[in-house]
Formats: C-alpha cells, sequence, structure tokens
C-alpha cells in the first residue's frame, strides 16, 4: 500500500466512492416515487449524448459531451413526459419507447461518423475506462498534501466531487420538499409545493450524476448504484433519513469491495489479470442487496 | 440493392436473416402487447439484460469442456437460462421484500449486466475469446453470420411463434378478462408464465440480430405504437405483430444491403417511426386528433354555459367564455346580449332542457351511463323527430304540473 | 346587478341563490373538468356557507372527489372558476387545508406518524428552519385531537386504515386552516374512528371552520352533515340538509339505482 496504490490505485477508488454516492442520493427518491426505472433510461440516452455532441463540435472533449450527455437526459425525459401524458401510455412503457430509440440512434451515428478513430466507442460507454484513471505524478501518500501534484489528479476525479457535492447540497436544502412529493405529492401541491418543478430538478441531478460518472465509471454501474443501494438500505431500515445514509454507505462499500475484488480476486486465485472494476462494483452492491433481502431487518411490508 | 433485399433475393443468408428477423418481430409484437397490456412492459428489459452472464458463462463452459463455445445453440441456452434466472429474482424480490416491481427490475437488469461484464472481461483473457465476438451480441450484427446460425434463428423463431399462436386464446381471456377466464378455470399465473416464457424466447432469438440491449424495443414499442389505432384489443393485437414484423422485415434488409449499419439500431428505428406514424396521427387516440377534440370539447363547453348564463339572465364571470361570445357577435362589447346571441342563448337552453328531460327517461329505466356531454350537441341531429316530439310534449306537462 | 337571482337547476330544482364570488369559504362556478371526452364533472356551480358542515353525496362515479381535487388545483379544469374566500387558491392556500383520499398514497414509506403530520407544518417551516418546541407540540396537540397520541413514533406501515385516516387528518389540522376539504374520510375505517373523526370535524364546526366531505353513506348524511351538496356529474342540488335531503332529489342523483325501501329507512 505504498506509493504504487496511490498512483495506480487511489483515483479510481475515490472516483467510483463519489461516483456512487452521488448515483445513490438521488436514487433514493426515485425508488420511492417509483421511478426507479428513470435511472436505466437515463444511463441508456448519455451514449447518443455524447455522439451528437462530437458531431457538433467535431472534437472529443469533456466539456461538450458532458453537456450532449445532460442534454440528452434532459430531453428524454422530457419526451418521456410528453408521450406519457400525450399519448395517455403508462410510464414505463412510454421509458421504453424512448430510451431504446435514442440509444439505437446514438449507436446508428457512432456507426456512421468516424468517432471509432478517437477513442470513443459504445463499450468504452458502458463499461467505463476507471482503470486509466491513474495519477502518475504522485509520489507515495505525501502528495495528498502537496498542490502541485494535487492539481495533476485526473480531471474526472474533480468533476466527480463536484457533482457529489451539489447533489447533496441540494438533497440537504430541498429536503423536506423532495420527501413531501415522494410519499404524498398530490397533498404537496395543495400546500404550494411546486411538486413539478422539483421532481424534475431530482431527475436533473441524477442525469448529472449518471452524466459525471459515466465517463469515469461506465453506464452500467450508474443504474446499479442509482438503484441498489437505496433498495438495500430501504430493507434495513424504516426512516427515511436513516434510509438516505445507510444509502452512501453501501454505495461506498460496495465501491471498496468491488474494487479490490476486481484488483485482488483474480491474482489469488492464480491468474495475473484484473476484472472489469466497475463491473465487480455494480456486482457487488447486487450482493449486498440480495443479501439485506434475506436477513434485512424492515425486508417485508407489514401489512 | 435495398429491393433485392426486400424481395429476398440477396442471398440465402440474407434471406433467412430477413425472415427470421420478421417472425421474430411479429412474434414480439404479440407477446410485447400481452406484456403491455399487462402492464408489464419494462420486464422485458431485465429479461434482456439478464442474458449477458448466461452467454459468457456458456462460453466459458464450453471452453473448458474444449467445445467451441461459439455454438450458437449453446450461447442461447446460456443467455435463456440467466434471464430465467434474473426473472426468477425480479418476481422474489418483489415478492419476498418490500421493493416494488420497478426497482427490482432496475437492480436485477444492473447486477445481471454487471456480472456479465465482469465475466466478459475474463473471456477476453482467453485467446479464444477474443475472437469470440461476444461483443456483437449486445448490439446485433448480421454480418458474418453462418447459414446454420440464421437457419437456427430462423426455426426458432417459427417454434416461438407457433407456440404463442397456440396459446393464444387462454392467453387473450386472461389479458382482457381475467375474472371471466378464472371461472373457467384458466390459471392466470400459468399464462403470465407462458407470456414470460415466450418473451425470454425472444429475448434470446434476437440478441444475435437485434442485440440484447435494443430488443427490448421490438418488445415495447410496436404494442404501444398498436394501442393508439383501436380500442379494440384484437385489433391491437393483430396491428403490433405487423408493426413488429414490419419493423424486422425492413430493418434487416436495409442493413443488408449495407453491411456497416448494424442491424438492431435500424429495426428500432423503423419500430419508432411506426410509433411517431401512430402517435401523431392515429385517429381518436393521436395527439393531433386529441388536441383536435379537447380544444373542440372546451370550446362547446364555455359557449353552452356562456349561453346559458345569458338565457337565465345571470352574469358570465369567466373571461374566456367572454371573450369567446364577444368574437362570435353573441354579445356586445359592453356585455350586453345581440339578436343573434339571444335567440341562440334561447335555442340552447330548450336544448339542454330537451336531453335533461330525455335524461330523466333514460335514467328511469335504467339505460343511462351517465353521459352528460350529451347536452354539448344539437339534440335535432341526435333524435329522431318523434323522440323530440314526445320529449317537448312531456316538458309541457311538466310545466303545467308545476304552474 | 344579478345578485339575488335564484338559480334553477335544468331539473327545475332550487339550487339557491346566485351571487358574486364573495366571501364564501368555498365558491365554484362553472366547473367542468373531464377526462378525455367524457366530462367527469359538468357545469358545477356552488358555494359553502361560512361555518356550515358539508357533505358532498352522489353515486360511484358522480365526481364527488373530482369535484375537491379541482378546487384544490390537483386536477386541470376545462372551464370554471374556484374561490376560497373571494381568492384564488393561490393567495389564500393558508387558509386552506385538503385530506386526500387516504388510498392515494403508498402507506410503506419510511416515516412515522410524527413526520406525517409533521408534513401539514411545512409551508411555515419553509426549506431549512428548524423544527422549534412550538411545532412539536402543535403536531402533539393535533394527534391527541385525533385520539393518536400514543402512535407518534409508530411507522406509518404498521397503523390500521382507521389509523391512517386519523394521521391524514392530524395532518390537516396542524395547518391551522379556516376550510377543510376531505376526500372520502370515513372510506374503509373502523367506527370507533368514524365517530373519532366525526368528533373533530365537528369540534372544528364550533370554532367556526367550514368542512366540507365527500361522503357517500347516505343513512348517516342526516347525522352527519347541516349542509348538502348533491351531484352527479352535474348539480343536483346544494343548500342546508332539509332542504336538499329529499326524495325527489336523491331520485334525480341516483335515478332508478335506489330503491324506495332505501328511502324509507332513512324516513324520507
Amino acid at each position: 500500500m505504498g506509493s504504487e496504490f496511490v498512483a495506480l490505485g487511489l483515483t479510481p477508488v475515490l472516483i467510483s466512492a463519489f461516483a456512487g454516492m452521488a448515483c445513490a442520493l438521488p436514487g433514493n427518491f426515485l425508488v420511492l416515487r417509483k421511478q426507479a426505472l428513470i435511472g436505466d433510461a437515463i444511463s441508456h440516452v448519455v451514449l447518443p449524448g455524447i455522439v451528437v455532441a462530437y458531431l457538433l463540435t467535431g472534437q472529443v472533449s469533456t466539456w461538450p459531451m458532458m453537456l450532449g450527455a445532460a442534454g440528452a437526459a434532459v430531453i428524454s425525459v422530457v419526451l418521456i413526459e410528453m408521450i406519457r401524458r400525450l399519448g395517455r401510455i403508462e410510464y414505463g412503457a412510454a421509458m421504453g419507447v424512448i430510451f431504446t430509440t435514442m440509444f439505437a440512434a446514438g449507436v446508428l451515428l457512432l456507426e456512421q461518423s468516424d468517432t471509432s478513430r478517437v477513442h470513443l466507442d459504445v463499450e468504452h460507454a458502458l463499461f467505463g475506462n476507471l482503470e486509466t484513471l491513474i495519477w502518475l505524478q504522485s509520489d507515495g501518500w505525501g502528495s495528498l498534501l502537496d498542490p502541485l501534484s494535487l492539481a495533476q489528479l485526473p480531471p474526472q476525479f474533480f468533476r466527480m466531487v463536484i457533482a457529489f457535492f451539489v447533489i447533496s447540497a441540494f438533497t440537504y436544502i430541498f429536503w423536506r420538499p423532495l420527501v413531501l412529493i415522494s410519499f404524498d405529492e398530490a397533498y404537496a401541491r395543495t400546500i404550494g409545493t411546486q411538486a413539478t418543478v422539483i421532481g424534475f430538478l431530482l431527475v436533473v441531478l441524477a442525469a448529472m450524476a449518471a452524466v459525471a460518472a459515466f465517463d469515469a465509471v461506465g453506464s452500467i454501474i450508474v443504474i446499479a448504484m442509482i438503484l441498489c443501494p437505496p433498495a438495500t438500505a430501504r430493507l434495513l431500515t424504516n426512516d427515511i433519513k436513516t434510509q438516505v445514509f445507510l444509502s452512501l454507505i453501501l454505495a461506498l462499500g460496495a465501491t471498496l469491495i468491488g474494487y479490490v475484488a476486481a484488483g485482488y480476486l483474480p491474482l489469488w486465485l492464480g491468474y495475473s489479470n484484473t476484472l472489469s472494476a466497475a463491473g465487480m462494483i455494480a456486482t457487488v452492491s447486487g450482493l449486498l442487496l440480495a443479501f439485506s433481502a434475506i436477513y434485512g431487518r424492515h425486508r417485508k411490508r407489514v401489512i | 440493392m435495398l429491393w433485392a433485399a426486400l424481395s429476398l433475393s440477396l442471398g440465402y443468408n440474407a434471406t433467412l436473416v430477413t425472415l427470421g428477423a420478421s417472425l421474430l418481430g411479429a412474434a414480439a409484437g404479440m407477446a410485447g402487447t400481452f406484456l403491455y397490456l399487462r402492464k408489464n412492459a419494462l420486464i422485458s428489459d431485465a429479461i434482456s439484460h439478464a442474458t449477458l452472464p448466461g452467454l459468457g458463462f456458456a462460453f466459458l463452459v464450453a471452453f473448458g469442456f474444449g467445445i467451441d463455445g461459439r455454438q450458437l445453440l449453446i450461447l442461447l441456452s446460456g443467455s435463456a437460462l440467466s434471464a430465467a434466472l434474473g426473472l426468477y429474482f425480479v418476481n422474489w424480490l418483489t415478492r419476498e421484500t418490500r421493493l416494488t416491481q420497478d426497482t427490482a427490475i432496475g437492480c436485477v437488469l444492473s447486477v445481471f449486466f454487471a456480472f456479465g461484464v465482469v465475466l466478459l472481461t475474463i473471456i477476453q483473457v482467453i485467446p479464444a475469446g477474443r475472437k469470440a465476438g461476444l461483443e456483437s451480441f449486445l448490439l446485433g450484427s448480421t454480418a458474418g453470420m453462418l447459414y446454420s446460425d440464421a437457419l437456427l434463428i430462423l426455426i426458432l423463431s417459427i417454434i416461438t411463434a407457433l407456440v404463442l399462436f397456440v396459446f393464444l386464446r387462454p392467453i387473450k381471456l386472461v389479458v382482457f378478462d381475467q375474472g371471466y377466464s378464472e371461472t373457467l378455470g384458466i390459471s392466470v399465473r400459468r399464462v403470465d408464465f407462458i407470456i414470460l416464457m415466450v418473451t425470454l424466447a425472444v429475448t434470446v432469438l434476437g440478441m444475435k440480430i437485434v442485440g440484447l440491449i435494443l430488443i427490448v424495443a421490438l418488445l415495447i414499442i410496436p404494442a404501444v405504437s398498436a394501442r393508439f389505432w383501436s380500442e379494440r384489443t384484437n385489433i391491437i393485437l393483430v396491428t403490433a405483430t405487423l408493426f413488429g414484423a414490419l419493423s424486422g422485415y425492413i430493418g434487416s434488409a436495409i442493413s443488408a444491403v449495407s453491411p456497416g449499419l448494424p442491424t438492431g439500431p435500424i429495426i428500432v428505428l423503423c419500430c419508432f417511426g411506426l410509433f411517431l406514424f401512430s402517435f401523431l396521427f392515429a385517429p381518436k387516440r393521436g395527439v393531433l386528433a386529441v388536441a383536435l377534440d379537447h380544444y373542440r370539447f372546451q370550446k362547446a363547453v364555455h359557449l353552452t354555459q356562456g349561453l346559458l348564463s345569458m338565457a337565465a339572465a345571470q352574469p358570465i364571470y369567466e373571461p374566456k367564455t367572454q371573450r369567446l361570445l364577444r368574437r362570435l357577435g353573441y354579445i356586445r362589447a359592453d356585455g350586453v346580449a345581440t339578436e343573434t346571441g339571444k335567440s341562440l342563448a334561447a335555442k340552447t337552453l330548450l336544448n339542454e332542457k330537451r336531453w335533461s328531460y330525455w335524461q330523466e327517461i333514460l335514467k328511469e329505466s335504467d339505460q343511462l351511463d351517465g353521459q352528460a356531454v350529451f347536452n354539448l350537441m344539437d339534440i335535432e341531429t341526435k333524435l329522431t323527430p318523434d323522440q323530440i316530439k314526445s320529449i317537448d310534449q312531456g316538458l309541457a306537462l311538466k310545466q303545467g304540473e308545476r304552474m | 346587478m344579478m345578485a339575488g337571482v335564484a338559480l334553477v337547476s335544468d331539473q327545475g330544482v332550487r339550487l339557491g341563490e346566485a351571487r358574486e364570488p364573495g366571501e364564501e369559504p368555498l365558491n365554484i362556478r362553472g366547473l367542468t373538468v373531464s377526462y378525455g371526452q367524457v366530462p367527469a364533472v359538468y357545469s358545477i356551480d356552488f358555494s359553502v356557507k361560512s361555518g356550515s358542515l358539508m357533505g358532498i353525496v352522489g353515486p360511484n362515479g358522480a365526481g364527488k372527489s373530482t369535484v375537491l381535487k379541482a378546487a384544490m388545483g390537483i386536477l386541470p379544469l376545462i372551464s370554471g372558476q374556484v374561490t376560497f374566500f373571494g381568492k384564488p387558491l393561490k393567495e389564500a392556500r393558508h387558509r386552506v387545508a385538503y385530506v386526500p383520499q387516504r388510498a392515494s398514497v403508498d402507506w410503506d414509506f419510511p416515516a412515522t406518524v410524527y413526520d406525517v403530520v409533521l408534513m401539514g407544518l411545512y409551508p411555515s417551516l419553509g426549506l431549512l428552519r428548524r423544527v422549534s418546541k412550538a411545532d412539536k407540540a402543535k403536531v402533539a396537540e393535533s394527534l391527541a385531537k385525533v385520539g393518536m397520541q400514543d402512535f407518534v413514533d409508530r411507522q406509518i406501515g404498521q397503523l390500521s386504515g382507521g389509523q391512517q385516516q386519523r394521521v391524514f387528518l392530524a395532518r390537516s389540522l396542524v395547518q391551522q386552516a379556516d376550510v377543510f376539504l376531505l376526500d372520502e374520510p370515513f372510506a374503509g375505517v373502523d367506527a370507533a374512528t368514524e365517530t373519532a373523526i366525526m368528533g373533530v370535524l365537528k369540534g372544528l364546526q364550533e370554532d367556526g371552520k367550514t368542512i366540507i366531505s365527500v361522503h357517500h353513506d347516505l343513512s348517516t348524511v342526516s347525522t352527519y352533515f347541516d349542509h348538502l351538496f348533491l351531484l352527479n356529474r352535474k348539480a343536483v342540488a346544494y343548500g342546508p340538509v332539509a332542504e336538499v335531503f329529499t326524495k325527489e332529489n336523491l331520485s334525480i342523483a341516483y335515478g332508478g339505482k335506489l330503491a324506495a325501501a332505501q328511502l324509507d329507512t332513512m324516513g324520507l
């Protein structure tokens, strides 16, 4: 656990930990609002978002792509809502129409453009490239105190940290309306809560977490982290504050265990290659859910 | 070239794939309609993503036994098994815990998919694994498909479609009238199981052509599109089947002539084209029709209410009603009724009274389904002169009683 | 200028006085709400006098809940104007409390009775203000009024239907509103709860509050309410129970569905 870990392991662990927590936080409310699958939809439309951003700007640079992905997420949510209301179609089916179509369009645009030259492909979008987020400028743990080498941290790290803090701040400030619209939206409206606005902001923040996480850890981990930690936490407690807090701990735990398992499990088994860290983290979050579904104190409905 | 593909004269493989994709689309449209009507559309998302670990596992096991793991039948069997396992977990989580089904679907699909990715990273390391091209199952690829593969997909698609056809009657009964089907002794659980199994078969078969991420589209979009065209479930079913088949047919034909294009996305976009057309232009349920109806209805309500207020010499408070009456020249700018307005108001009042009396008659003979909307139509266009005559007599009689 | 004209419904039943939207706790005119092309309620006019305890009664699917939801701005209107104390809901929100149907929420929500009742104080608490001792006292007081003081920390999923309904009522009580709109407060609750809720409502009325409640049990109408709004998609009649709760009106509202025997048991 020396300088090698700081250079190669520390940043991926931290990035995925912040990614997991940033996703889990809005996930709590999405699960309670029965909008769990909006996370699924968002993570699928990130791909067309970045492809379109690339086609428009002609280059693979971060900010246009982030904006493209966020834009695609917002557009998909608006379209889903539109189809649901105007076409009187149930929520799940409306989501199914939009995210598959947008994903298909993304794949097609990707194949038609020359993006394959510039390291932008479907697999990257799905699996992320956690393993490449290294901090070569570091020189052991001491570098954590050295501003110069800190500045050399991968930019994904800063984006993820910022996203996490923005989402945390939103959750803290709008805690009451968030709880209220999750429990009783009609009542919330009657006492003057801007339920539509808050509900939309919640989805936008989930999209923000998904987009910031996507570049580093890929979109599969995003759905897992939006849903698994909150679902696990729900089975462990009956108090919403505790649930949200627990979901953060669980996201953190899944990240640490998953990352270590991906890196060291094969080594212990005598293989020299590592496994997909993002995949392992999501798998661990699923195992934690399975565990709480069997042993969780509050796993059953009372009535 | 495209014509050659559409007319199935572009070589043996392409023809088989096109036929297979059309059949698959038809089966998906059918199964999807049942899922949609059972309000269970997104379960297909869980099924499809849950195939990935099975795909990887089947390859690894086959590899371990020294069999060529690329054998399509082996891969598909593995996928089917893990999809079934995923389905089981969704049901288990929903039944045994307090989690709702959407959460269970999301958790299972993401975790299964992620575990599949982990397996893929193992396979990548094996030299044979790199060549296996398992990634092609993510987005579908018919390019370079073996003749035996195409034949296998075609045969299995035929079997799936046949199974669905055989069970069509009990499934339709359960979907359309659960209570009645139970009295006939048809097990709802068993029918639900059959629907899910057919969905599973469609998903697994579609993996090679459409890809496991996008097969969901084929199961959801045709059914949703067909819903716009009719209220009658039989027609929805047939329309969805046609839409699915058409998407599979055109999509695979297009991609047959341009091998660079992945088949799955093209098929999905064909699906979406049909959806968009239905969504916008379908009569009655289409967005344009609904918007137009809503506008007309709102106008009729305001007009009738305004004219009735005028007839009763009551003030009109709503600005919207006032604007409408003014625009049509029924009241003057200062709010006083014009001559046309007065006569129309009297006519509307008479219409209203006649409708109300007619409703009372219906109500007494228990034929009324409570449709106050009648009042907005001109009764003389809806009932026969004889009926109106008897209504007027009844009204006169009532008036006499009260006097 | 038109004030004082008697409103007569198309069935020839006196509806009451047509007035300018005045200071009544709730005044609705020309309300039409539709789901698709079929109006759920059509051209409704009615108002409530201050201090009345009014029941909204009508057959299933008559649009009783729809009227309340539309008044509370939860449903979009095709036409119509709704005022509370002469003002639109936006400006009178603090004076209005709404109690939704118990079945409209998922009670398997990770919250306690205290958490839910506290929601009634959210408008005054804002986003971040801490819950003061006085706020907690208000919650406790409301819970005591509905007889739920011993359940403060109970998980809401563990409550019986009647207890859940009392919690909803307590939540509206902490709002300290002047008019209360209740949607089917007696649906699926035990007899004790029904009595308790009725006691609370009568108490509110004694304090000068106005209560409007959707109700579907005709046999208790005359004992529970002093005013009545009879509805079947269209307004049939409204006013004091003695004037409105008549055989004639009921047969208009319910049609042939209401057997004569039923009417006899109600002493009509």
